[in-house]
């Protein structure tokens, strides 16, 4: 204790620099604005950085637990999003008229795949058996024919495009009927072909190509117009190429047609095969 | 020992006017600032006692600190600048065999001692001063470069004001 006294006494001007230099500073500290901000600001950012790490290593930890409820979160805002719904409704326009009979029905649908480049092209939409889609209805778009509908689901069905080498369609060129195909000679499908319309009837370049009365598609529909006339070799048909209305590159909405008629006739079709 | 007495109160009293009313509007672009009081704690007889030193150096700080609006900054510098004196003192003094003068004065002590003893105590007030006043690492140049302005400054204005009062001395 005498020893500690006579150390202190020795080096009193040091102790004293301490005990004045210290009180200056808290004062310093305690009433000055610029000074006391500092001081809490630098603290702060010391706590706060040792918090961060902590905090940074305890949620390493917890990763997993945030992602299962993320992943959590994700479907339930999926099951909300506006696409997870599909409009079902279906609007089918009928007229009544007293001296025509309606034959065509349109159910509006929505092209959700499509392909241009295969050799055998289809399409799908989201109408089905639900939408009283059948096999075989015929498919225009806003501009000219898609195809022909080949198979039906509940919810979809997929067409056989006209860019498909097995799609025939009866087709009228300038009051003469042909039939148009697509994919012998080109696979381009911005164009089809018009066979058996005879080499020696007088068919002009631009005129319009459109439905017969014989095909399933309202007579008149919209296919094209004859961009090419050529001869066939070995054959007496013209060789023509058609520009075709329908950009199936671009195709987005589309209608099934439903002919009214088309039960009877087939039923009445089928009574010549039975006799 | 009454004369001394009442030689530093005047000092005293002179000394923080002419800092609070003249010197505090004088200054070189806030660069280089005189703190021509601190030359009453230069002056303070040797023979006082350490408490004493340190409780007038801290008094004559927070008076200044009053007037300037900054509690505590100046008495912190005072504080250290009391403590430099007293290390300074047994350094150069007792080595000496000035220690039977009564007080550290340009008169008594001879121009390049003074000269020294002014610079090294008004520097480290000055850096402790500047130091805590910016109160940043970051500030550590422009910090150092007032310190150094400043120190010129106020050596400059110490050693005028005692050349005016030199004859007066000598002749005591």
């Amino acid at each position: 204790m005498r020893n500690l006294w006579l150390f202190i006494s020795k080096y009193n001007a040091f102790f004293l620099l301490i005990i004045f230099f210290v009180t200056s500073l808290i004062i310093l500290v305690k009433n000055n604005n610029y000074q006391r901000a500092s001081v809490w600001n630098s603290s702060n950012q010391v706590v706060g950085t040792a918090y961060e790490r902590v905090n940074e290593f305890s949620s390493y930890l917890i990763l997993g637990k945030i992602n299962d409820s993320l992943a959590l979160e994700n479907s339930r805002l999926r099951n909300q999003l506006s696409s997870s719904f599909r409009n079902d409704s279906v609007k089918q326009v009928l007229v009544n008229d007293t001296n025509l009979v309606q034959q065509y029905t349109y159910t509006v649908a929505k092209v959700i795949n499509n392909s241009i480049h295969q050799k055998n092209n289809y399409i799908t939409i989201n109408r089905g058996q639900k939408h009283g889609i059948k096999k075989g209805m015929g498919v225009i778009s806003s501009t000219g024919i898609v195809g022909i509908i080949l198979n039906v689901s509940e919810n979809f069905a997929t067409i056989r495009s006209l860019l498909h080498t097995e799609t025939k369609v009866s087709a009228n060129v300038s009051g003469n009927i042909g039939s148009l195909v697509w994919g012998e000679d080109n696979f381009d499908p911005r164009y089809a072909e018009l066979k058996d319309i005879q080499s020696h009837l007088a068919i002009k370049k631009g005129a319009r190509v459109s439905t017969s009365e014989f095909s399933l598609f309202p007579e008149g529909s919209n296919i094209g117009f004859v961009s090419r006339i050529g001869t066939r070799k070995g054959d007496n048909s013209l060789d023509i190429q058609v520009k075709l209305d329908t950009d199936f590159s671009k195709l987005q909405y589309v209608y099934v047609i439903n002919n009214l008629l088309s039960r009877e006739q087939l039923e009445l079709e089928a009574q010549n095969k039975t006799e | 020992m009454g004369k001394v007495l009442i030689i530093n109160i005047i000092r005293f009293i002179v000394l923080i006017a002419s800092q609070v009313f003249l010197l505090k509007n004088i200054g070189y672009y806030n660069l280089s600032i005189p703190y021509l009081y601190i030359l009453f704690i230069l002056l303070l007889p040797f023979g006082i006692p350490n408490i004493l030193l340190f409780l007038l150096a801290f008094f004559t700080g927070i008076t200044i600190d009053i007037f300037y609006d900054t509690l505590g900054l100046n008495a912190a510098a005072c504080t250290v600048l009391a403590f430099v004196r007293i290390v300074f003192i047994n350094l150069t003094v007792q080595r000496d065999g000035f220690d039977n003068e009564p007080d550290p004065s340009l008169g008594i002590m001879g121009f390049r001692w003074f000269v020294f003893y002014a610079v090294i105590l008004t520097f480290f007030h000055h850096l402790i001063l500047f130091s805590f006043e910016s109160f940043k690492f970051s500030e550590m140049g422009y910090t150092l470069v007032r310190v150094l302005s400043s120190t010129l400054f106020t050596v400059l204005l110490m050693l005028i004001t005692e050349f005016a009062f030199f004859s007066k001395k000598v002749r005591k």
